[in-house]
């Protein structure tokens, strides 16, 4: 049944949709779709994306270990390098404080009326995007290999059982978010 | 109905909302929730309008087909949430230039537009490079506990904070 459905094209391009229309619906009501609320928060005075981001991840955590566990779901882990995942972060880095959206967010605006998302953010990604394209085979030829670590997780790092993992990384979450609420942020 | 129609929700209340909507994408779609894959399939498509089939043979859209998927989806059902939530609590308004933009640079609209512009530059071809963005990785990766999206989340923010100080 559920893998009929996984399988079913036209059910899965109506559920990517439906849980579109959720998240940017999430996104825009947590105010993480205002540019001053990205730039408060790589400012460091608006803790607002920091707190939706750790949430988000504390819950989706313990759910989706929970389910892959049990055989309802697998994972999807991208591999990483220190060529890919840290040059390509920074770079990222540096456009999220210039642009004042990030993908996710920056759609979310265009639904706003945030017309600076729609004319400039937009057409820059494509742009981007495509010119990532064009130079994508030296990219992976020639730096993807950098302090290669594959599709790693914590769990091979920390050698303790998984749940001791997820719960190590839940209660930092915790901390964190406490720390941040007691000092004000 | 009063909290349907509150401009802002608690980052809590949608912190928890994203992470229950990660377990929905895992269960019923398997896949984890992203964005910026679909921006680049787009730019694909885009091509084909002119090199037409020569576009995928190109070995970013062999990997990267320029077609509209699950993710593309994702996205187009993201601007119509976003757009839902700002007119049921009153926040749409078409605007040029944000507020704190507007208080360093002033209000004109063309130099936040070329900035922008230069912005998602330098976002569309990062994302593109590190294989994610602030959802698939900075969500999805790190929720599954993966090296490479907590190393990559960090970098954003290193790099985002750094600039961010830099420019304001």
């Amino acid at each position: 049944m559920l893998e009929e459905l996984r399988k079913n094209r036209n059910f899965q391009l109506f559920t990517g949709l439906l849980i579109g229309i959720f998240f940017g619906f999430l996104l825009q009501r947590g105010g993480v779709t205002y540019f001053d609320v990205i730039i408060g928060q790589l400012l460091l005075q608006d803790f607002t994306v920091l707190k939706v981001m750790l949430v988000a991840v504390l819950v989706g955590m313990v759910g989706v270990h929970y389910m892959v566990h049990k055989g309802y779901a697998s994972w999807h882990i991208k591999d990483g390098s220190i060529g890919k995942t840290v040059v390509g972060g920074l770079i990222f880095g540096v456009g999220f404080a210039v642009l004042g959206y990030c993908p996710g967010t920056l759609t979310g605006a265009i639904g706003q009326g945030s017309l600076d998302a729609l004319f400039g953010g937009l057409t820059g990604i494509l742009l981007g995007s495509w010119f990532f394209s064009l130079i994508f085979p030296y990219v992976r030829d020639h730096i993807y290999g950098w302090g290669d670590f594959g599709q790693l997780v914590f769990k091979d790092v920390i050698k303790k059982e998984p749940w001791k993992v997820v719960a190590g990384f839940g209660v930092g979450i915790v901390v964190f978010l406490g720390i941040l609420e007691l000092a004000g942020l | 109905m009063d909290w349907f129609t509150a401009a802002r929700w608690s980052p809590y209340v949608v912190g928890i909302g994203i992470g229950i909507l990660s377990w929905v994408a895992f269960y019923i779609s398997d896949k984890p929730l992203g964005c910026s894959t679909a921006f680049a399939r787009t730019s694909g498509m885009l091509e084909m309008l002119l090199r037409k089939e020569r576009t995928k043979e190109r070995p970013y859209f062999r990997e990267f087909a320029p077609v509209i998927d699950w993710q593309w989806m994702l996205v187009l059902g993201l601007v119509i949430g976003a757009f839902v939530s700002a007119m049921s609590s009153g926040s749409f308004s078409l605007r040029w230039v944000p507020d704190l933009w507007a208080s360093s640079f002033g209000a004109h609209a063309f130099p936040r537009l070329m900035t922008a512009l230069n912005g998602g530059i330098l976002i569309g071809f990062g994302s593109r490079w590190a294989g994610g963005c602030t959802s698939g990785h900075g969500i999805s990766g790190t929720l599954q506990l993966a090296v490479s999206g907590w190393i990559a989340v960090l970098c954003f923010f290193i790099g985002g904070v750094l600039t961010a100080f830099m420019i304001y």
